[in-house]
């Protein structure tokens, strides 16, 4: 399992997505390989999927905090800790000053698992930021 | 201390710039290293206790073996003094001591090897708990690190090129509206091709002669015809 066996699987679906979804990979080079997965019509919000020894990482950008209404920060921690059970198949998390939502799954998983994942995590993440863009600037 | 303190104090002390480590690379090789170590000693240690384990079943057979013979030659003893063969009976309680004797020597064999496999397993239990937990903490250095320099590879990648990451709501709304534009569309394209079955289903109809007919000069001749 690497980043180009699951570009592979993605890039050939076309019309057999088990998920309603398209998706175009985009590898990006780099000390770590990743994978850019534009799903078609989201293009703004794509998902970026790298694999380790033992998990595929799917993570997809939310928001720096720049964006976030510093008066209302802890608010909007509370309701992430709220919503993280509750979210399916993804939680939330904090990267640099970057908040994300992503999905960690084991390097055994079929593709089909890849692909719900990645299809999971992309709703999530319109529903989050459709959801908390009351904590935004 | 563990290593996800070791990682949290990186993050607060603002190790996360690009290029710099959580735990040095040097370190994480050690670590690896003591990780295989404990694995020879798990398997190791595995090992000799299968050993000790047949030795103390070997030893526990034995001293079945000796208590059952102990106890026939104490018979023998008995029968002998029963019918007053006081010499025999010397011989057989000779034999009986020397049985006893070696009772005791296999018993405290026994003991030792029941302690020493209680030991081994401990130890065993103890390596195997450290082990998952060594490899635990492996794994989430590992995963800081490749989490670090995929943040690295994807800012990198899109510095470099043309796109550029929108803000949360900007994106939201943008995909929002293409959304729309789509449903829209699909909305206008339904409706054209309702109207369009709906025509062409009249146009057969009136070709057949069904339904309402066009007013032509005959019709309207007739119409005023039949007035009168």
């Amino acid at each position: 399992m690497n980043i180009h066996t699951i570009a592979n699987h993605l890039n050939d679906l076309c019309d057999k997505s088990h998920t309603g979804l398209q998706f175009d990979c985009y590898p990006i080079n780099g000390e770590v390989e990743v994978l850019q997965v534009n799903i078609v019509g989201r293009e703004e919000i794509p998902v970026f999927v790298s694999v380790t020894e033992n998990q595929v990482l799917c993570i997809s950008y939310l928001w720096g905090e720049d964006e976030v209404n510093q008066e209302r920060r802890l608010e909007m921690f509370e309701t992430m800790l709220e919503l993280n059970i509750p979210m399916p198949l993804s939680s939330f998390a904090k990267i640099d000053d970057k908040y994300v939502v992503y999905g960690a799954l084991s390097v055994q998983s079929e593709m089909q698992e890849i692909e719900l994942e990645l299809s999971v995590l992309s709703d999530n993440c319109l529903e989050v930021i459709d959801e908390m863009a009351d904590f935004l600037k | 201390m563990g290593i996800l303190n070791k990682i949290i104090t990186a993050f607060r002390g603002g190790a996360t710039e690009v290029g710099q480590s959580i735990v040095d690379a040097n370190s994480t090789r050690i670590f690896e290293q003591e990780i295989r170590d404990a694995e020879n000693h798990l398997t190791k240690a595995k090992r000799e206790l299968t050993d000790v384990m047949a030795k103390e079943m070997q030893a526990s057979r034995e001293v079945d073996r000796l208590k059952r013979s102990i106890s026939e030659h104490e018979g023998y003893a008995t029968q002998a003094l029963e019918k007053e063969n006081e010499a025999l009976a010397m011989e057989v309680a000779e034999k009986i001591s020397q049985l006893d004797q070696e009772l005791a020597e296999q018993q405290s064999a026994n003991t030792n090897f029941t302690a020493h496999a209680t030991r081994l397993k401990e130890l065993v239990r103890k390596t195997e708990r450290q082990l998952t937990d060594y490899q635990r903490q492996l794994s989430m250095v590992k995963t800081t690190e490749s989490v670090q320099k995929a943040t690295a590879s994807i800012t990198d990648s899109f510095a470099g090129s043309s796109s550029k990451l929108l803000n949360a709501k900007d994106s939201l709304e943008s995909i929002k509206a293409r959304q729309q534009q789509f449903d829209d569309r699909l909305v206008a394209a339904e409706q054209l091709a309702d109207e369009n079955s709906d025509k062409s289903l009249h146009d057969k109809l009136a070709q057949a002669g069904i339904g309402e007919q066009k007013s032509n000069a005959n019709a309207v001749l007739d119409r005023l015809k039949a007035r009168k």
